[in-house]
């Protein structure tokens, strides 16, 4: 069978690299041409149907093609434009942009796939190893297409390592964007992340459009995380309103370590976030929180997947959702426990709140256990603003627009505030704000 | 100031006022009782505009403006202030907002200059000793978790510091202990001008020994059936209601 993505398989094929990464990449090649993108009898997209993205052909493209040197990313660097940063355009590593290895906070290693690539081994800060041993393992590309598919043809990304015992106070900001040029591209971001034993370290995803080009973005990060690592992840989706965004983010969790994963979703028309975590050593834990803002035709998808593999284990998750307009968001929250995972203890919640009578939201959680020693809770609700409170608000001399406005800023101000980092926390309240001032909410 | 003629509300199809005449001029407090469910809050929100009430007759003149004319918040830009029955609790914004912004809203409309946090802290701060409330309660969300008795009190500390020209307290003094019934009473006494006035709805003659009214009114099956000057409260706390629904019946 050949897909429309054939060509590029052959292509990156002649790219030449490592021996092992040929392999893995002709792996997900065939797994992607047998699997096909996913249709909505699949369980894990019965709410999401991805033909705007099937039934294009997005080209590949080898060049970033944009403009690297006028990329103007104040806005985005949450008022920190110190933080080191590794940028991006349309998927391809602008060293102009970002910052030199040497200015890297201590104990922090990075390196790209594109200089594994091009330049071999020796070009890879001595990392080679690493992305060796866990490049294309953590996340399932057997199962995934989207996976499959970024696998088979990523050519370039961010690659960070994170040194034992090292605590890195200053974070660090991969930025992906895609500029005007974007239009009718794909786009495969790939990102590594090997937090070393007791190290304890944050990465700010952020993913741009600048303009309204209709690219395709299939992003796939896996984080390795061994012994008592910290490791926080935050995922900043800001695409072009037209653009297609599938992300996929796959952790192994050792003993003892903290996987920290927040997701705004606020970009995009049709977008998917997948977080999948292991909890394969006793006493490790997940939060996994998250926050949608929707309006227009827009939707957006978060399914995670926490899988409870031995005994002791945590879960925490909040994800909550703001639908605005003809906006369809959809929750999916898997939990699983495994039978050796006893005296698990796992909690998830999302909860929404729709601001037209048009916005709508699909949420499932679920849990499927398989040890009798657990705590397990799940919840969802889905709600309108309450008149009540906001007839309060009036009478109190707020007009309609701020009542509305300070319900919805509330609504998302708990898991807003689990963000530990203050410069993205205020900068992500602050939008939530404008996002519900640019227009009367539920006037829809 | 307030002038209410025939007015007629209800909701969903059920009436609720059916034909209210009342005058309150400027100065004056106003006592409104009645039994359960005959209409004393439904005419409050009424007043205060709450959506959910339709008015299907009459007029209300507030300040020579048709009041019915005007939004919720317009009707708290002019000064009409209205203490709920059961307050409402909104999680996620805190108290301390909550009051800034609208003390923020009203200046705004009176042309005056917004303050920032830590100006309104002198404002509070003051306001709070007025009605005797913990500073710490100003931090938590509005209402969440407030005891019936510190409801009503935050009710008080909003007409404090909003500073309306017609303040109407829905059962305001239910559920208080006698030491928060003087905090509320001394709450609305301290607002008391000649350009003012209160319409106090109650059920005791008690909170009306610390806000003495000049008018008490009888609100029975959406109409007032009776008025009188201070000493109808008196009477209705010896006899009940039972002669007047009877007198109104007949
Ligand atoms: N939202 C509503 N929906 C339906 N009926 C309502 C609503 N609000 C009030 N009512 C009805 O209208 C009537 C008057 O209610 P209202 O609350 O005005 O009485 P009240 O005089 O304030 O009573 P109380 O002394 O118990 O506070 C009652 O029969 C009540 O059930
Ligand atoms: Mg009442």
């Amino acid at each position: 069978m050949t897909t429309a993505y054939s060509d590029d398989f052959r292509t990156v094929a002649e790219l030449g690299g490592p021996g092992w990464l040929a392999e893995r990449r002709r792996a997900a090649a065939a797994s992607f041409t047998a699997l096909g993108f996913p249709t909505r009898k699949n369980e894990n997209w019965h709410y999401t149907s991805v033909a705007p993205i099937s039934d294009r052909t997005f080209r590949m493209v080898r060049t970033p093609g944009g403009d690297a040197s006028s990329l103007d990313l104040t806005p985005y660097q949450f008022n920190s434009p110190e933080w080191p940063r590794l940028v991006f355009l349309n998927g391809h590593f602008v060293a102009e942009q970002s910052t030199p290895a040497d200015k890297l906070p201590e104990g922090v290693r990075v390196t790209t796939l594109g200089a594994l690539l091009s330049e071999g081994a020796d070009a890879s800060n001595g990392l080679s190893d690493l992305i060796e041993q866990h490049l294309g393992r953590v996340a399932d590309g057997e199962e995934h297409a989207f996976v499959a598919l970024n696998t088979a043809l990523a050519t370039d990304g961010a690659v960070i390592v994170v040194g034992s015992e090292m605590v890195v106070d200053t974070p660090l900001h991969v930025v992906f964007v895609a500029d005007g040029a974007s239009s009718g591209q794909a786009i495969q971001t790939r990102t590594l992340f090997v937090a070393g034993r007791h190290s304890k370290a944050t990465v700010i995803e952020s993913f741009i459009g600048m303009g309204e080009a209709d690219y395709f973005t299939n992003a796939v990060s896996e984080a390795v995380l061994d012994d008592g690592a910290t490791f926080t992840n935050i995922k900043v989706q800001r695409e072009s309103q037209s653009a297609f965004h599938i992300c996929t983010t796959s952790v192994h969790q050792a003993r003892d370590s903290h996987y920290l994963h927040f997701s705004c979703a606020l970009g995009a028309a049709l977008s998917r976030t997948n977080v999948y975590t292991i909890l394969d050593g006793e006493g490790s834990g997940a939060t996994l929180n998250g926050l949608y803002m929707l309006d227009g035709d827009q939707h957006c998808d978060h399914q995670t997947r926490i899988e409870h593999a031995k005994p002791n284990t945590f879960s925490r998750e909040l994800y909550k959702g703001l639908l605005d307009g003809n906006s369809h968001g959809v929750f999916n929250g898997k939990v699983y426990v495994h039978p050796e995972a006893q005296k698990t203890d796992g909690k998830q919640e999302n909860n929404n709140i729709l601001l037209s009578p048009t916005a709508h939201i699909d949420t499932k959680p679920e849990l499927e256990i398989y040890a009798d020693d657990v705590r397990c809770t799940h919840g969802a609700t889905v709600g309108q603003l309450d008149d009540t409170a906001l007839f309060y608000m009036r009478s109190r001399g707020l007009s309609a627009a701020q009542a509305r406005q300070l319900l919805t800023y509330a609504f998302a101000a708990d898991v807003l505030e689990t963000i530990e980092l203050e410069a993205v926390r205020d900068s992500l309240e602050e939008q939530t704000l404008e996002r519900f001032t640019r227009h009367e909410v539920g006037t829809a | 100031m307030l002038k209410i003629r025939g007015l007629r509300a209800g909701i969903e199809d059920k009436e609720i006022l059916r034909g209210i005449d009342l005058t309150v001029n400027a100065g004056e407090v106003h006592a409104v009782m009645g039994p359960n469910g005959s209409g004393k809050s439904t005419l409050a929100q009424v007043l205060a505009g709450h959506p959910s009430f339709e008015v299907t007759g009459g007029s209300v003149t507030y300040d020579g403006k048709d009041l019915l004319e005007l939004e919720p918040e317009e009707r708290a830009h002019a000064g009409v202030f209205l203490a709920f029955q059961y307050p409402i609790e909104i999680p996620g914004v805190t108290n301390a907002y909550f009051l800034r912004t609208a003390y923020n809203e009203m200046r705004k409309v009176q042309g005056l200059e917004e303050v920032d946090p830590i100006e309104f802290l002198d404002v509070i701060e003051e306001k709070a000793k007025l009605v005797q409330m913990d500073p710490s309660m100003l931090n938590r969300s509005v209402n969440m978790g407030f005891s019936g008795g510190e409801k009503k009190r935050n009710e008080i500390l909003q007409m404090a510091v909003l500073e309306p020209k017609l303040a109407i307290l829905d059962e305001t003094d239910s559920g208080l202990d006698i030491d928060a019934l003087r905090v509320v009473a001394d709450g609305v006494n301290a607002l008391k001008a000649p350009d003012r006035a209160t319409i106090v709805v109650t059920h005791y003659q008690r909170l009306l020994n610390y806000i003495v009214p000049d008018y008490v009114h009888v609100l029975v099956g959406g109409r007032i059936v009776k008025s009188g000057g201070k000493e109808l409260a008196l009477e209705l706390e010896a006899r009940g209601y039972d002669w007047l629904l009877a007198e109104a019946a007949a």
